[in-house]
C-alpha cells in the first residue's frame, strides 16, 4: 500500500514537472492527464472508489477535449524545434519553491489528531445519501454552475452574438 | 500512506502547477497550471476526509467540487482563449494587457 501510494506520488509529480518542461503542447497534455490519473489512483488506495474512479473518467474525457483545443492553439507542433514560452521564470520559481516549503513545514510541524477510525460502510453510499440530503444545495449549485458555464462558453466562443446579425 | 505523504504530494502538485500559472506564456499552458493546482487541492480533501473525518462525507463532497470546478475553469477558459483569439489573434497573456494600461 505504502509502496503504491509513493510510486503513485512520485509519479503524479513528475507528470506534473514534465507539463512544464516538453515542448509539444500536445505532450504536456498527456504529462498532465498522467499526473490526474495518479492522483485518481491514490484515492483507490484510500477507500475512494467512486471518486477515484469519477477523476479517472473524468480526466480522460478532459484530456482529451484539452488536447484538441491544445493542437488548435499549439505554437509549436510536435515539439519539433526547442522552445520556451516563459516570463518571469526565476521570481515564479522561486515563489513557487517558497509556497512548497511553506505548506511542506505546515504539513509536518502541525499536530494533526490522531486518524480516526472509519465507520463501517460504503464511503460512495455515504456520499449519496449526503448529497441527497443535507449537502443537497452543494449539488444544485454545481448544477446550475454547470448550466450557466454551458451558456457562458457558448456565448464567448460563438463568432457573432445572437442580436448581432 | 499517511496524512502528510498526502499533503506533501499536494504541496508539491500545488508548487508545480503554482509555477506554471505564474511563469508560462501561453494562455493554455496556464490553465495546465491551474488544473495542477487544483488536482494538489482534491489531494488534500480526499486525504482529510479518509484521516481526519471519516465519520461524515463532508470532504468527499468538496472533492466532488473541486473535480466539477476543474472541468468548469478549463472549459470557460478556453472559451475565453477561443473568443480573445477570434477578436485579436491573441494567445499569449503578454499580449492580452488591456487592463494594465
Amino acid at each position: 500500500m505504502s509502496v503504491a501510494f509513493w510510486a503513485l506520488a512520485v509519479l503524479a509529480v513528475a507528470a506534473g514537472v514534465t507539463v512544464f518542461v516538453v515542448d509539444s503542447m500536445a505532450r504536456a497534455t498527456f504529462a498532465l492527464l498522467a499526473s490526474l490519473l495518479a492522483v485518481g489512483g491514490t484515492f483507490l488506495l484510500i477507500d475512494l472508489r467512486y471518486l477515484g474512479v469519477l477523476i479517472v473518467l473524468m480526466m480522460v474525457m478532459e484530456m482529451m477535449i484539452m488536447a484538441v483545443f491544445m493542437i488548435m492553439y499549439m505554437m509549436n507542433p510536435a515539439g519539433l524545434m526547442p522552445m520556451k514560452m516563459v516570463h518571469n521564470n526565476r521570481v515564479a520559481a522561486i515563489i513557487a519553491g517558497t509556497v512548497f516549503v511553506l505548506l511542506a513545514a505546515g504539513t509536518l510541524f502541525t499536530p494533526w489528531p490522531a486518524a480516526k477510525e472509519r465507520p463501517g460502510g460504503d464511503p460512495t453510499h455515504a456520499l449519496g445519501l449526503s448529497i441527497m440530503g443535507p449537502k443537497m444545495l452543494v449539488m444544485m449549485v454545481i448544477g446550475v454552475a454547470i448550466l450557466a458555464t454551458m451558456i457562458s462558453t457558448v456565448v464567448l466562443a460563438t463568432h457573432k452574438g445572437r442580436y448581432d446579425r | 500512506m499517511t496524512l502528510q505523504g498526502f499533503l506533501l504530494l499536494a504541496a508539491a502538485l500545488f508548487a508545480v502547477g503554482l509555477y506554471g500559472a505564474l511563469s508560462q506564456q501561453s494562455i493554455v499552458m496556464l490553465m495546465m497550471g491551474l488544473e495542477l493546482m487544483i488536482n494538489g487541492l482534491i489531494v488534500a480533501g480526499g486525504a482529510f476526509w479518509y484521516y481526519l473525518a471519516p465519520q461524515n462525507a463532508d470532504g468527499q463532497v468538496l472533492v466532488l467540487v473541486a473535480v466539477t470546478v476543474m472541468a468548469l475553469e478549463m472549459a470557460v477558459g478556453f472559451a475565453v482563449v477561443t473568443a480573445i483569439f477570434r477578436a485579436r489573434d491573441v494567445d499569449t497573456t503578454d499580449d492580452a494587457g488591456d487592463l494594465k494600461e
